[in-house]
């Protein structure tokens, strides 16, 4: 048996105290000792994007991120988007837009774009298909999930839809 | 009344649970007690095993039992679908055991296996495995292997040989190249794919010593095939002693077809270990190995041409490899799937077609979308080409010349759809192929290319454009024709679909067929709803579980929308046939006088004397008062099995542009006009032709198994298996022209692999043509930036 250590971590804004083994993933203690199943694993290898969760803020393979790393760290994952059942403006816009079929690649897309959008709330498509670079999925081509993302932005700054409908220069955000 | 919703894009059934991370995947399915497997594979592509050495596993930490080959009886996965197996071709079939005992066919093959108190437990457990091997010589391409000298595989496979199998007429093609103006010839290099669905294949098997059965979750598109091969072929159980179960399905694309090696011992590893349940999910590397590949052909094709580009005949030659062993189908792919719609949409009057199937160390090789169809597209597609290359004549206006006209349906093909034993026929239904062709170029602004490539190559690019004229093949039916035609299929290909209507009014819809993330639940409850009056909301339909749904064949080969909306359209009809005859009974009037409008079930001229279906049901089902005869509940199945299939088309236009100085190839638009008949909800319909074309160009451009001489996969993860990216994808520009197929009552064709089966071939005659100033006249895909920066330099004489 592996020794054991202890973190504590804020997962969904909920604070967690664990017991776990050094050499677990996050990914799977999301998904085996929390029940956050929705951060799937895919490719293994952190190059499919599918268990994308944000730590700090910032997009992560949690299929490759020791949770003992997360330790002392704010971690967001696909169940944490909607507040009180209603979905984030970036679910919503994957939903109006199709964006998904099987829905295996979904929730590493949506956290994907939640740290795009959260940095940059104006993206060019050029930045969004940037932002996704990391992010594989095989059901739906990707047409639709950057139409959703941009959709997203516009929906949270209208200032920034304007100017991009105008075609005039992108802030950039904060990058 | 209900809104009618056939034909709305309507939000999907199964958004909400996706959208927020609840769908179920057989990954996030834990029971009590589970225990955790993994598979030893080989690390040799060709190998005899002399021993295996389990006893250091057996006590490692956490390890609950070690199984062997040996440890298993002797009962190989089934191959259902020989080439031509009930013409008398012969077929040396060999399949895989659960796990190995004797040798290895391919890297990846299972030998051993752990069930252990945890996964990682399992995994370490693994490396303890002593396996003595005495490692052979490997072969892993069709051509090599079928050489004098080459590595053998198995004792009844002489050379390697799979199958000969052939179709057409081949004195009529041999008089076709006779009297031939032009012949244009090309070996043609149909590469192998690795399918990569996001979520990886696993199982969890659960057996339950109590009752002696059977339960096993699976992440599979055909729960209700794999009992009846799991019960008939392998574990030696009757059918009614296993349950399947398929969950939310991350995406198949052919690849979850099969019957695996991994379902048997789970479930074999659940028995053993007192009834535990176990579950097995590949890792992503693993499944490289162990989960089917796809294509995989060596073609020579010759074509027999007029001067003025009318083809008159289409010889083809074809190397299928296989793979080790077979796999579930693996035979039918390349031999009906793909011999008998080489025609394509042209009205090629002579058509001969061999196929040599062959063993090599590879993976084996079975349906991946579009299945035999993608690569009958990309001979005649890239045969069309060189037909205009060879005659200067513009590849739109070849195409033009040998369509078949629109008065040619129901239409039989000289390459073999009529081709049954007991005059069952196959026909291409229906088609208008010149209207969608004009739109895609109007689209594209293909008149202008001329100066687009001009354009280009002032800034140092090479400009392409590329046509695909696909015609796809949906629903492989029906039943006596597939049964008839002497492929041997070992199975029928109906649906099926039971429609119950609640005492509350709700309807709960229970199908045969098996989604992967097309919606169904959502399709399904739109046919229902258009055909009952219904609103969506108070239907639900379920799927994937053998124990309550109907038996069905699953989905695959775009056959759900042909076949299986049929079996629901069947099933509703009954339920109104019956609800209108106790409607009769509760207003007291002859059931002739009863008229249907949506929900309503009222008297002719007294539109005051009514029942709404809700009012039918409720009394109905309680069954207080029934007419003599008459049985309560409104429950009624219908199987459906379609007269023929149905045959999508469509005109699909790429344009690239290639870096002379680097070799590189960029997609730069891509505009596809697909007809895909009537569309119970144009949403899904787009959502199924996005991903279908970005799967296809992948072919073309990126994604390649690539195999060492010793038989490692050296494309062995997604580090090395490069899949599309958002970054390389253009935005796609779809439109439609709209030619309801007569084979079915919604008139539906299907539409899961049309994007899959044109995509592919319009890329690749697209950097074709943008070489072609070069001098270059054929590069077999994929077009990686070396291979096509090395053909650039040998084109212009220096040193590649």
């Amino acid at each position: 048996m592996h020794e054991l250590v202890t973190i504590e971590l804020s997962v969904n804004g909920v604070a967690r105290s664990l017991l776990i083994e050094p050499r677990e993933t996050l990914a799977e203690v999301l998904r085996d000792r929390l029940g956050l199943t929705g951060t799937k694993v895919s490719c293994d290898a952190q190059v499919c994007g599918a268990c994308t969760v944000l730590v700090d803020g910032l997009a992560m393979s949690a299929c490759t991120y020791l949770a003992v790393d997360a330790d002392g760290r704010a971690v967001r994952t696909v169940e944490g988007l909607a507040t009180d059942g209603v979905l984030a403006p970036v679910q919503q816009a994957f939903v109006d837009k199709a964006a998904f079929q099987c829905g295996f690649c979904t929730s590493g897309m949506l956290m994907a774009a939640t740290a795009l959008l959260e940095d940059n709330p104006t993206p060019t498509r050029e930045e969004v298909v940037r932002g996704l670079e990391g992010n594989i999925c095989r059901c739906t081509g990707y047409v639709p999930i950057v139409e959703a993302v941009l959709a997203a932005s516009r929906a949270g700054d209208a200032a920034g839809a304007a100017r991009i409908e105008q075609g005039s220069e992108n802030s950039g955000g904060a990058r | 009344m209900a809104t009618d919703v056939l034909g709305a894009p309507v939000k999907r059934v199964e958004d909400p649970r996706f959208i927020s991370g609840k769908g179920r995947y057989l990954d996030d399915i834990k029971l009590p007690g589970m225990a955790h497997l993994a598979i030893l594979r080989s690390p040799y592509a060709h190998a005899n095993i002399r021993s295996i050495d389990t006893s250091a596993a057996k006590a490692a930490p956490g390890v609950v039992a070690v199984i062997t080959g040996a440890d298993i009886p002797y009962n190989p996965l089934p191959m259902a679908w020989p080439a031509g197996g009930a013409s008398g071709i012969q077929n040396n079939v060999n399949t895989p055991r659960a796990l190995a005992t004797d040798s290895v066919k391919w890297t990846g093959e299972g030998v051993a296996a752990v069930v252990a108190e945890t996964a990682a437990q399992a995994v370490d457990a693994l490396e303890l495995i002593q396996v003595e091997w005495e490692p052979l010589p490997a072969v892993t391409d069709a051509e090599k292997a079928l050489a004098d000298g080459a590595p053998q595989l198995h004792e009844n496979a002489p050379n390697n040989r799979v199958f000969d199998w052939q179709v057409g007429d081949r004195a009529a093609t041999d008089a076709a190249f006779a009297g031939a103006e032009v012949v244009v010839s090309q070996r043609l290099v149909n590469h192998r794919l690795i399918p990569n669905p996001m979520e990886v294949r696993g199982d969890i098997g659960w057996y339950n010593p109590g009752t002696d059965e059977y339960t096993i979750w699976m992440s599979s598109q055909t729960p209700h095939i794999q009992r009846l091969l799991l019960a008939a072929f392998v574990m030696g159980v009757p059918e009614q002693k296993i349950r399947c179960i398929s969950p939310d399905v991350g995406g198949a694309f052919g690849s979850k077809i099969y019957c695996y090696a991994d379902m048997a011992l789970s479930l074999f590893a659940s028995r053993l270990v007192g009834g535990r349940p176990v579950k097995w999910v590949e890792t992503r590397r693993e499944s490289f190995g162990s989960t089917i590949h796809g294509r995989d052909h060596i073609t020579y094709v010759d074509v027999a041409a007029t001067r003025q580009g009318e083809v008159k005949g289409l010889r083809v030659r074809t190397l299928a490899n296989l793979g080790g062993r077979l796999s579930t189908i693996g035979p039918g792919i390349p031999t009906t799937l793909y011999g008998r719609i080489l025609s394509g949409p042209y009205k090629i009057p002579a058509v001969h077609c061999e196929v040599t199937g062959v063993y090599t160390n590879t993976t084996f090789v079975d349906a991946y979308r579009g299945a035999g169809r993608p690569e009958a597209t990309y001979v005649v597609e890239r045969a069309m080409d060189l037909v205009a290359d060879e005659l200067g004549i513009d590849p739109a206006e070849v195409r033009r010349r040998n369509f078949l006209p629109p008065d040619a349906f129901p239409y039989d093909n000289p390459s073999g759809l009529l081709t049954a034993v007991n005059g069952s026929k196959l026909y291409i239904d229906s088609g208008n192929y010149e209207p969608a062709m004009d739109k895609a170029l109007a689209m594209a602004g293909y008149a202008d290319m001329a100066a687009r490539k001009a354009e280009a190559r002032a800034r140092g690019k090479l400009l392409g454009v590329g046509l695909s004229t696909y015609i796809e093949v949906c629903g492989v039916a029906p039943s006596k024709w597939i049964g008839a035609v002497g492929e041997g299929w070992g199975a029928a290909m109906w649906e099926s679909s039971n429609i119950k209507v609640h005492l509350t009014g709700k309807v709960v819809v229970t199908m045969g067929t098996q989604p992967q993330g097309q919606g169904h639940e959502t399709t399904f409850a739109q046919i229902v709803s258009h055909e009952l009056g219904v609103p969506m909301e108070d239907i639900v339909v379920q799927h994937s579980d053998t124990q309550g749904t109907p038996f069905g064949y699953g989905s695959y080969g775009s056959r759900t929308s042909n076949v299986g909306t049929g079996a629901a359209v069947k099933a509703a009809a009954k339920i109104r046939d019956k609800a209108r005859r106790y409607a009769a009974h509760m207003l007291e009037a002859n059931v002739d006088d009863i008229e249907v409008e949506g929900a309503e079930y009222r008297v002719k001229g007294s539109p005051d004397k009514k029942k709404t279906l809700q009012e039918i049901a409720f009394a109905l089902d309680l069954a207080f008062d029934t007419p003599p005869g008459m049985e309560p509940y409104l429950d009624e199945t219908a199987y459906h099995d379609t007269d023929n299939c149905t045959f999508p088309f469509g005109t699909h236009i790429a344009v690239v542009e290639v870096d002379e100085e680097t070799g590189n190839t960029e997609l730069v638009r891509y505009v596809a006009v697909d007809d895909v008949g009537k569309k119970i909800n144009p949403m899904i319909v787009d959502g199924q032709l996005h991903g279908g074309i970005a799967q296809g160009v992948g072919q073309a451009l990126w994604e390649e198994a690539v195999y060492d001489d010793d038989g490692q996969l050296l494309s062995g993860s997604l580090l090395d298996y490069a899949l599309p990216r958002a970054e390389w994808l253009p935005s796609f520009e779809l439109d439609e022209t709209v030619t309801p197929s007569p084979v079915n009552p919604l008139g539906v064709k299907g539409v899961g692999e049309a994007g899959c089966i044109a995509s592919t071939a319009a890329v690749a005659n697209a950097v074709n043509d943008a070489l072609s100033p070069l001098g270059i006249r054929h590069l077999d895909m994929p077009f990686t930036a070396q291979k096509v920066w090395s053909a650039i330099q040998s084109a212009k004489g220096g040193q590649a």
